[in-house]
């Protein structure tokens, strides 16, 4: 049993948890993930690791309410109750934490995040500023009151960029937008890593490819064991077939089938949403 | 001398009643049937049943003790080689094994030495005081930690545990028992009934079993070795990650790796309403692959409600699932094409599977696995109409190990390299099962694990 210590919602439908699992807090680098099923009758629920304290022993993840899964697993469950199984670290952490300090000392890293993928930036982020790595964060929302971790990411990167769709807050438009619109004032990067929906990471990339900046996107695609084992994850990258469990999750963002990507996130679509309306939703 | 009883015929639900459900197939047999069975073994003076058991069971004693109606002491003799006897005698192919062995095979039937064992362990768990333990030496002090709770894992856990030894298995899932948890189905090896009593009767040895740990992710061997305190390691981690065809469309929305599909229905247990995860069989589902994971699969989909149909590219008489497996699966229904190997899986305007294009197969001459090459007979493609398409065609071990413990080396297979007593190129690691041989069966992983154990007690007891 894994004890959640901490439920915040961060915004009406992302709730950010914090849970004791101290072998995995000890062990999580960034860029990987971690599965939790919260009860018996749960679904194993692939998430990426949005922080870990290696000396309190505690993970944190961000949770979107999207299907009677994730639902259940942030309503149903307070600070204090346990999920029966949390496993991690899983998949590979990003490619920059084997890269030598002289390496790092080349690069000027901007990140792409939206939504739920804004969480998962800031391990990376961290890393990177915490290792003397320039570090630009455009986080895009479709507005102000969806923005979340813009105070954690504030204080681990040289420049935050908030984007609205609705203009509320920031550069009006969409992230990828403003990674142009920054490109076209004279700004250069040397990396773009992408986290958000599918969507987002496929025009992130396609944007990236336009400016000529290599780009690493996380894959959040449909998974059981995150071993290896299921094959669930497979996903084309530059024409080979590849799990993004085991040989991701993150990929490099010009080289993946995007369509095909997001067609297969919908394989279980049809089930999902019988699944929600056995949960009363 | 001549045995003039008949094989005592095992009862088994309805084909068609046990079609739409996830209850066992087989009932397994009562004491009468049991001790009636057990009476036509001749107790041969040399008995090759025993040679051809992979872990050594001392069948005609304890059979002779199940004719004697004494199935208590039938238990202990089984349970001096076999810490998984129910689970053995339901999913160990007998018939090339003990039975295969059998004398009275030569001119009939053999004993059903399989049903026996199975009557035997299921006895001991239907007994209210619970099963008889087997003797445990006084703790020695030593720890040993066991990588994987599948067959081989547990087997060498016990031996090891009766022997003295502190042991700590890590299991990556979230539940013990690796394959036989997550690929073999209900209806073959019921979960709760029988195999989680059996994997308790591990844990009463004192073996701990710790799920959610994944080594070489949430720690590594070395770790365990330099900093936890482990004196040896024995890496049973099975053949777990699944083969696909590389043929087009193969990434399709409805294609499955017979893996994710049955751990699904079964790990998960999406076949039950009232668990969480989604599983499809489709209206119609072809199974591609002939071994006893492809029936597995099949029969599973049968049971989610869809025409099922196994692909297979030789002939029935190369089937390599068990003649049980094949004979049950066709009794319920299951199709069979076979001579018959897929080229293509079409796909409809939304990137779902709505049919596969197949070439009819002739055989050629013997390969190196003594088996016929199939050929292909060219201009016979052909379209089958389906809408799911589960790939069963075999599975690899996982590359995690060998990757992050030093010095471990696995060969071109990504299999890691031991010798038959399971030393490996570290001296305190030792391997066993699909993780050194490749997919292979139950039984011959629980071997290798015993064989390991003993491996690791010697190379203690010399330090």
């Amino acid at each position: 049993m894994f004890e959640i210590l901490e439920k915040t919602m961060l915004n009406p439908t992302i709730a950010k948890i914090v849970i004791k699992a101290p072998r995995i807090a000890k062990a999580a680098l960034p860029g990987q993930f971690l599965i939790i099923r919260d009860d018996e009758q749960g679904e194993r629920i692939p998430l990426t690791i949005s922080d870990s304290d290696p000396v309190k022993g505690t993970v944190t993840v961000v949770i979107q309410l999207i299907g009677a899964s994730s639902h259940k697993m942030v309503e149903q469950f307070e600070a204090g109750d346990s999920y029966a199984n949390v496993v991690g670290p899983l998949g590979n952490p990003s490619d920059f934490v084997h890269m030598s300090p002289e390496e790092l000392k080349e690069h000027r890293y901007v990140f792409i995040a939206g939504g739920l993928g804004t969480a998962p930036v800031y391990p990376q982020a961290k890393w990177l500023y915490e290792h003397g790595v320039a570090v630009d964060v455009i986080i895009g929302a479709r507005m102000k009151e969806l923005l979340i971790y813009t105070e954690e990411l504030a204080s681990v990167c040289d420049n935050l960029y908030l984007c609205t769709d609705d203009g509320s807050v920031g550069f009006k438009g969409v992230g990828t937008a403003k990674l142009e619109a920054l490109a076209a004032e004279g700004k250069k990067y040397t990396r773009c890593v992408a986290i958000g929906p599918m969507i987002m990471m496929k025009f992130a990339s396609l944007t990236c490819q336009k400016l000529n900046i290599p780009i690493m996107v996380s894959m959040n695609s449909l998974m059981v064991d995150g071993t290896g084992m299921c094959g669930a994850c497979r996903v084309s990258v530059g024409g080979q077939t590849k799990f993004s469990c085991v040989d991701g999750p993150e990929f490099d963002g010009a080289l993946i089938d995007w369509d095909e990507a997001m067609r297969r996130s919908r394989q279980y679509q049809p089930e999902e949403a019988a699944s929600m309306e056995r949960y009363g939703k | 001398m001549a045995n003039k009883i008949p094989r005592v015929p095992v009862r088994e639900q309805d084909p068609k009643v046990r079609a739409r459900n996830f209850e066992e197939v087989s009932y397994g047999y009562n004491k009468e049937e049991a001790m009636l069975e057990a009476s036509r073994c001749l107790n041969c003076k040399k008995p090759l049943c025993v040679t051809g058991c992979p872990v050594n069971i001392q069948i005609p004693d304890f059979i002779t003790r199940v004719a004697e109606g004494d199935f208590d002491a039938a238990a202990a003799v089984i349970a001096k080689d076999n810490s998984l006897p129910a689970v053995c005698g339901r999913v160990c192919p007998q018939e090339t094994q003990c039975e295969g062995k059998c004398v009275l095979g030569i001119k009939g039937e053999p004993v059903a030495i399989g049903k026996l064992e199975r009557f035997v362990a299921d006895y001991q768990y239907s007994k209210k005081e619970g099963a008889t333990m087997p003797e445990i030496a006084a703790p020695n002090g030593h720890k040993v930690a066991v990588i994987g709770s599948g067959p081989a894992g547990l087997a060498c856990a016990s031996d090891l545990a009766k022997w003295g030894y502190k042991v700590h298995v890590f299991e990556a899932l979230h539940k013990a028992g690796g394959v036989l948890v997550y690929g073999i189905p209900e209806f073959r090896l019921p979960k709760d009934k029988v195999l989680q009593k059996e994997i308790d009767e591990v844990t009463k040895l004192g073996v701990t079993i710790e799920t959610d740990v994944i080594i070489g992710r949430t720690t590594d061997i070395d770790t365990l070795i330099d900093k936890e305190g482990y004196e040896a390691v024995f890496v049973g981690t099975g053949a777990g990650l699944p083969r696909f065809m590389n043929i087009p469309g193969e990434n399709l929305n409805g294609v499955f790796s017979a893996n994710e599909f049955l751990t699904r229905n079964n790990l998960m247990k999406a076949f039950d309403p009232e668990y969480m995860t989604p599983i499809r069989a489709g209206k119609k589902a072809c199974i591609v692959g002939g071994g006893n994971v492809a029936m597995d699969a099949a029969r599973t989909a049968l049971r989610l409600g869809a025409d099922s149909t196994i692909v297979y590219r030789r002939s029935e008489e190369e089937l390599p699932a068990r003649k049980e497996e094949v004979h049950h699966a066709k009794e319920e229904g299951i199709h069979f094409e076979l001579l018959t190997n897929p080229v293509e899986i079409l796909g409809d305007e939304n990137g779902c599977v709505k049919g596969m294009k197949c070439i009819r197969m002739k055989l050629g001459e013997p390969d190196e696995s003594g088996r016929c090459r199939p050929v292909e007979i060219p201009g016979s493609e052909f379209v089958i109409d389906c809408d799911t398409v589960i790939m069963s065609i075999g599975t690899s071990p996982n590359p995690l190990i060998a990757t992050t413990t030093r010095g471990l080396e696995s060969n071109k297979r990504g299999c890691i390299v031991a010798d038959e007593h399971g030393a490996t190129t570290r001296e305190e690691i030792f391997a066993g099962g699909d993780a050194v041989t490749g997919a292979a069966t139950v039984i011959l992983a629980m071997g290798a694990g015993r064989k390991a154990a003993k491996a690791i007690d010697e190379y203690i007891k010399s330090k």
